[in-house]
Parts: structure tokens; sequence; C-alpha cells
């Protein structure tokens, strides 16, 4: 893990790829300051601190477009999969360098909170619960971005999917406000929940029944055809309960709290889970790519 | 020492590796032959742990490489078709970074630079591997093999690319490291398998067609008992001659090679020596033999012979 770490630290310094991110990063931060802190004549930051979110969103997949689609495009996963480490360790070591990466970026908002204390007292313990919710929610995007990045050898194809990934998870509330969650009771409207759910239920595994046959028996059917009915089952069941679940998975909701000073336990609980699943999620593809 | 059993590979319904076995003991080199998508690369990248089997099992030095990879995989030293190598390292750096990948225990300066004279890249130690030419990368390929001094090597293609020199070069290089390593070594080049390696494994279509020393093959297929002679003098009386000795079974006619002088393919009884019968048949009907030689199969012959036409002996295939 030590190995991979030193190694993939060092890349971003000898590509561009670092000196793009950070110089991009404290740019755009800069103007972020300015314009949210300085020219109000605050001492507060928040403002800054939710803008960081979205530029983050930008900038995260530009860091870890490469780390695994590039090993696998130059056969260098070759050397990794097969030298004595195991999965976990080296995904977990890209993991710790483009995390260094982002931290050096982040950083810099402590400079800014230095800043601004030449002029008046910030309030320290709010600018320090800012940091640590763009550290957290920041850790949670890069393990989405490695994520991204096993799943093709294309660093291009890479950044869109985690690009694409993580407009997703910070838009979670407001798909959730528009998605209708009660079409299924409308197209049947005078049932109740247990004889509904059965309905979607039968006519779910119908359709895939179907479409397994038709397609040759292929494997990743049923699994597709599963999860449709726990999405839908879900819908069909209580509906309502929809729009609550995507809000309580949203990076922006779990975020938010943070730049209005709220240290909130689960929401930090939130990230590094998040972080980790992603990461589980990424040697598992590792894995699987052996046995294809 | 390297043991195969029963090892197989399916992509859907392709089988890239079918049910093949074999050993390789410790200080042995094993050859590995086979046209392009035999199975070479995939075979090798399934001992190496970077692929699993679909069946079967691979043991490294007694330990199974699915049961316990990182254990197995400590001992190998794998060096693929295409050598991995960052290009945005030096050769220091990346050696170093190997070095620590492995977690060698062996004292870190001395051991690399032994390598790195063994593969003779120490003067360009310092440069980047974007820039060097293919025959350097290639031996840094091998030189990353090499850290950590493990028991196997794996190499699969390992002089492809390279100028005769260097070819030459490293095959001294691995002939010299299979005295106390057990390597197997892929190509598609066989003079190279004849040059180098203790024993020979020829695989076509993910099966194993032969399985044995060099030596052995070349007698399984071919005996003294059939022949090629030049001979000089008039065809139809030469043929007369051929046809009336008892023990040939069949005569073939050659080239021709000058007036009067043309090539015969001769085949004997099995386990019959005409030679000394045919010198005196054609001396005394006033015939010269001009040239006389067992047709021997070279590994070429051989190679061709077993992935065109089935198993020798229709043994294992």
């Amino acid at each position: 893990m030590g190995a991979i770490f030193r190694r993939e630290t060092l890349s971003y310094f000898t590509s561009p790829i670092g000196y793009i991110y950070l110089a991009a990063f404290y740019a755009f931060s800069a103007f972020s300051f300015t314009s949210n802190s300085l020219q109000y004549g605050t001492t507060k930051m928040d403002g800054m601190f939710q803008q960081l979110m979205i530029i983050l969103i930008v900038l995260i997949p530009i860091l870890t477009m490469r780390t695994l689609s590039e090993e696998k495009k130059n056969k260098t996963d070759q050397c990794l999969l097969t030298a004595p480490v195991g999965l976990g360790s080296i995904v977990v070591g890209k993991f710790l360098a483009a995390f260094l990466i982002f931290l050096l970026g982040v950083a810099i908002t402590l400079v800014y909170a230095v800043v601004i204390s030449a002029f008046a007292a910030p309030d320290w313990s709010v600018i320090l619960g800012n940091f640590v919710g763009l550290v957290l929610v920041g850790a949670a995007f890069v393990a989405v971005g490695i994520f991204c990045s096993s799943l093709t050898e294309n660093q291009v194809v890479s950044a869109v999917i985690s690009f694409i990934a993580l407009i997703a998870l910070y838009m979670l509330t407001t798909i959730g406000d528009v998605i209708p969650a009660d079409f299924i009771e409308k197209l049947m409207p005078d049932l109740g929940a247990v004889p509904r759910t059965v309905i979607t239920e039968a006519v779910v595994i119908l359709v895939t029944a179907v479409i397994f046959f038709v397609t040759g028996k292929k494997a990743a059917v049923p699994v597709i055809g599963f999860i449709a009915m726990l999405v839908l089952g879900l819908f069909a069941a209580k509906g309502e309960l929809v729009p609550v679940i995507l809000d309580k998975l949203s990076f922006w909701e779990r975020y938010v709290g943070f730049t209005y000073g709220l240290f909130d336990l689960s929401n930090a609980l939130f990230f590094i889970s998040a972080a980790a699943v992603f990461l589980f999620l990424t040697v598992r593809v590792l894995e699987k790519r052996r046995w294809a | 020492m390297i043991e195969v059993q029963h090892l197989s590979k399916h992509y859907g319904d392709k089988k890239a590796v079918d049910d093949i076995s074999f050993t390789a003991e410790d200080g042995e080199i094993l050859g590995f032959l086979g046209p392009n998508g035999a199975g070479k690369s995939t075979t090798m990248n399934i001992l190496t742990g970077y692929i699993s089997s679909t069946s079967g099992k691979a043991l490294i030095d007694g330990t199974d490489i699915l049961e316990d990879p990182i254990k197995a995989k400590s001992k190998i030293g794998y060096l693929p078709e295409l050598p991995p190598l960052y290009m945005d390292m030096t050769v220091k750096e990346y050696l170093n970074f190997i070095y620590d990948l492995k977690k060698c225990k062996l004292p870190r300066t001395t051991h690399l630079k032994d390598i790195c004279s063994l593969v003779k890249i120490d003067h360009v130690y310092k440069r980047l591997i974007k820039n060097l030419s293919k025959g350097y990368r290639q031996r840094v390929g091998l030189a990353q093999a090499l850290v950590g001094n493990p028991n196997v090597l794996i190499l699969d293609e390992p002089t492809v690319g390279l100028d005769p020199k260097q070819i030459i070069e490293i095959r001294t290089l691995i002939k010299k490291l299979g005295k106390n390593h057990t390597v197997i070594l892929s190509s598609h080049i066989l003079s190279e398998v004849q040059a180098v390696c203790d024993k020979i494994v020829v695989i076509n279509e993910g099966r194993i067609v032969a399985d044995d020393t060099e030596d052995n093959l070349s007698r399984k297929l071919s005996a003294d008992h059939r022949l090629t002679v030049r001979i000089e003098g008039d065809q139809k009386k030469v043929l007369k001659m051929l046809e009336k000795a008892d023990r040939i079974v069949k005569t073939d006619i050659g080239a021709k090679h000058g007036e009067d002088i043309w090539e015969y393919r001769i085949e004997a009884r099995e386990g019959s020596d005409i030679r000394k019968e045919l010198f005196i048949a054609c001396a005394e009907n006033g015939f010269y033999i001009l040239e006389m030689k067992s047709s021997e199969l070279t590994l070429e012959d051989i190679f061709l012979r077993l992935t065109m036409g089935g198993s020798i002996d229709g043994g294992e295939a």
C-alpha cells in the first residue's frame, strides 16, 4: 500500500494533472472567497464552502480519471495484480494519493480564514466545521471517481462517468422532488398496498423472464430484474417514501448542514461510509475482471 | 517448482485453455511453445494470478495461486508480454517502486545494483523509461521480474522485438538464471526454445499436443529409417534398384540438383538401418552417393506436424 501511495502521489506531479488540479482549485476558490466573503465584508465563509462543493464536482473527476483506467490501458495493472499485495491495498493506496492531492487543494481555505482574521475575528469553530465537511464530502467524491475509473480503460470516459455520477449524487433531492412517486398507485387506484405490490412484482418477474429467454439467457438480466423488483416494489408499497430516501442519500443535503456550522455525526458517518462503499465496489470490479 | 493440474479457462463458449497439465521442476527451464493465440499468455496469466482459471489448479512451490495468492505471488517474478512499465518514471524510481511493492527484504542498493548489472541496464539507470528503446524496456521488464530474487520466473516472449545481439544476450541470461530458478518461457520462435529450454510443452488451440524434452520429441517423430539421399545416376535405373531392396517401404523423388542428380527420400521398414546396404547397392550399380542424411525432424517440423496434424502417436490430444 505504501509503495502504491508513494508512486501515485509522485505521478500526480510528474504528469501535469496534479498541477492543473491544484491551480484550478486555488484559482476558483480564490474567486469564490473574494466574491462571497471579502466583497461583502463578512467573516462568514459558508457561501464559499457551498460553492466549493460544486467546484469539486467538476475537478475531482480530473483528479481520479486515470487512477485505474490508465493502469488497465497500459497493462501496468499486470504488475500490481501479480505482486504480492491484496486488491484492497492497491485501491486504498490509490485513494489515499488522490485524497492527499485533494487535501493540498482544500488546505487553501484555511489560508483564507487567516486572511479574514486580519480584518475581524472569525468564528473559528464554524470555519473548522465547514472545512471538515468539505474534506469528508471530498473523500466520498474521490472514492466515487476511483470507482468510475475502474469501470473503463478510457480516461475521458472515466471522467465523464464520474462527472455524471457526482452531479446525480448532488441532485438527488431535486430528483426526489420531481419523480412521480405515486404513479403505480394511480395505475391501480382501487387496490390496497398489498395486492398492488403483488401485482407489480408479478409483472416485473414476467417481463424479466421474457427478456431473459429472448436474449438467450444472459446472466445480467435476472440481476437487473431483481433490482427492478426492489425499486418498483418500493414504489408500489410505499411510494411516498421514495423522495424521503433520495433526500437522505443526497450529498448536498448532507453537506449543507456543515456550512451552517452544524456538525452532525450522522452526516460525517454518511460520507465516510459512502467512501468505504465505493472503494469496496472498486475492489469488487477489479476482482470480477479476473474472472471475466 | 510449478505444477499445473487440469487447468481450463473459458471465455463464454471459447476455450482459451482446455484441460492442460504439466510440471516444471526446480532448476528447469520449460519452454512453452505455440502459435499466436494458442493460449500461452492466458496460461501464464493464470499461473501468476492475474486472471483466474475456470477450473483446475496451479501450484507454485506447493502453494495454490487461488487459495493463498499473496504467498504464491511472492515466489513469482513475471515478465508479461508487454512489460508493465510506468513511462513517467526513471528506471531507478521504477525498480525501487517494485522493490517496495514486493516488500523485498534483501539489501536495497546492492540487490538492485546486482540486477541492473545482470541485465545490463546500469548506464540507463537514471533515465526516464519513456525515452528508452524497446530492447532496454524489455530488459527493465526482466529486471522487474528479478527483483526480490523469486524462485519462479515466468517470462512471456522475453526476446520479442529485440535485435539479434540482444536476443543472444537475453538467452544466455535466461540459461544462467535457469540454473537456480524454475523458469517458464513462452515463445513462438522455435529455435529459441530449442536453444534455451530443458523441456518443451507444445500447445495449440488451448490444448497440450506434446510435452517432452526436445531430443525425445525428435526421436518420437523421426528415426534413422527415414533417409534423404542425393544420388548421381539415371533416375529410372536408380528407382529400379531402390525398388528391389526389400527393406525399403517407400521412395519419393525430390528436387533435381543437376544433370542426372536427384534427391530421393527413402523410408525403410521401422527399426532398420539401410545405410550400408544402400551404399553397397549404389557402388555395385555404378551410382554415386553425393549426400546422405537421416531426415531427423527439426523443431520446426515437429511443430508444424503437431499443430497441423494432431498429436504424436495419437497421444494426449
